[in-house]
């Protein structure tokens, strides 16, 4: 396995809704500082801007990591919220449990897993019930 | 079409014009943020009624060339702000967004 050229680093505040998202842009923008072709560099950002929401929504905040290695993007994303009881239930669209507050902000639509995997050319979520959440999604390059 | 042109033919009100000589490429409309993001294409005129902060974000990372907001919805300081410093177009109209689509049809297709 070789070692990533560049590797990324973000904390997720999982107080301050407004700022949600600020990781992902600055993705966005270190990606294209690399010259990184503009559909992966979408593909990218927007699976990790859903794992921040869902951070954010769900968990109370947590960390990502970007990695780039020469034939792939790697995004991990690490929170120690309340875990996910049934993965194949949320991957199903439209099924969410988020709030009230959160949807009447544009977001619970049940679309945030279900978007990273459509983005990214594989997706792992570990989880365990009230321990957190570990998923790493990979964007062929 | 251009942002601005777009903007002068359906007399869109400015609210950030940061990047106005963008080219526009079809229309998307919606209000739930991560359908939004999964479904609207890079180029697309962002047809909303939803104001708060997180639409500059989704604007910005599905690469859309500006965001409408429709019948007469507007923004508060705060969203214009972080849309100016972001480089996300943002206008606001009174028409409906069947009514903004509809022109853009007119216009581009």
């Amino acid at each position: 396995m070789s070692e990533a050229a560049v590797a990324l680093h973000f904390n997720v505040d999982g107080e301050d809704f407004t700022s949600a998202g600020q990781a992902s842009v600055q993705v966005k923008k270190s990606l294209r500082q690399l010259g990184i072709d503009s559909e992966i560099i979408r593909k990218v950002s927007i699976a990790m801007y859903e794992g921040e929401i869902n951070m954010v929504i769900h968990a109370g905040g947590g960390e990502a990591h970007v990695l780039i290695y020469e034939d792939r993007i790697e995004i991990k994303l690490d929170d120690h919220g309340p875990g996910i009881a049934n993965i194949e239930m949320a991957m199903q669209e439209g099924w969410s449990t988020a709030p009230d507050n959160i949807r009447s902000l544009g977001f619970g639509a049940g679309m945030g897993l279900p978007n990273m995997k459509r983005y990214t050319d594989d997706m792992k979520i570990d989880s365990v019930v009230g321990e957190g959440t570990h998923i790493v999604m990979t964007v062929n390059l | 079409m251009k942002v601005n042109e777009l903007a002068s033919a359906l007399r869109l009100q400015s609210i950030t014009e940061p990047d106005g000589e963008r080219e526009i490429d079809g229309c998307y409309i919606g209000d739930l943020l991560s359908w939004v993001m999964g479904r609207a294409q890079s180029g697309n005129v962002w047809v909303t009624i939803m104001s708060n902060i997180n639409i500059v974000a989704v604007a910005t990372l599905a690469d859309v060339s500006c965001i409408v907001l429709a019948e007469g919805v507007t923004v508060e300081d705060s969203v214009k702000a972080v849309a100016e410093a972001k480089g996300v177009n943002l206008f606001t109209t009174p028409m409906t967004a069947y009514e903004i689509a509809a022109k853009i049809a007119a216009l581009t297709v």
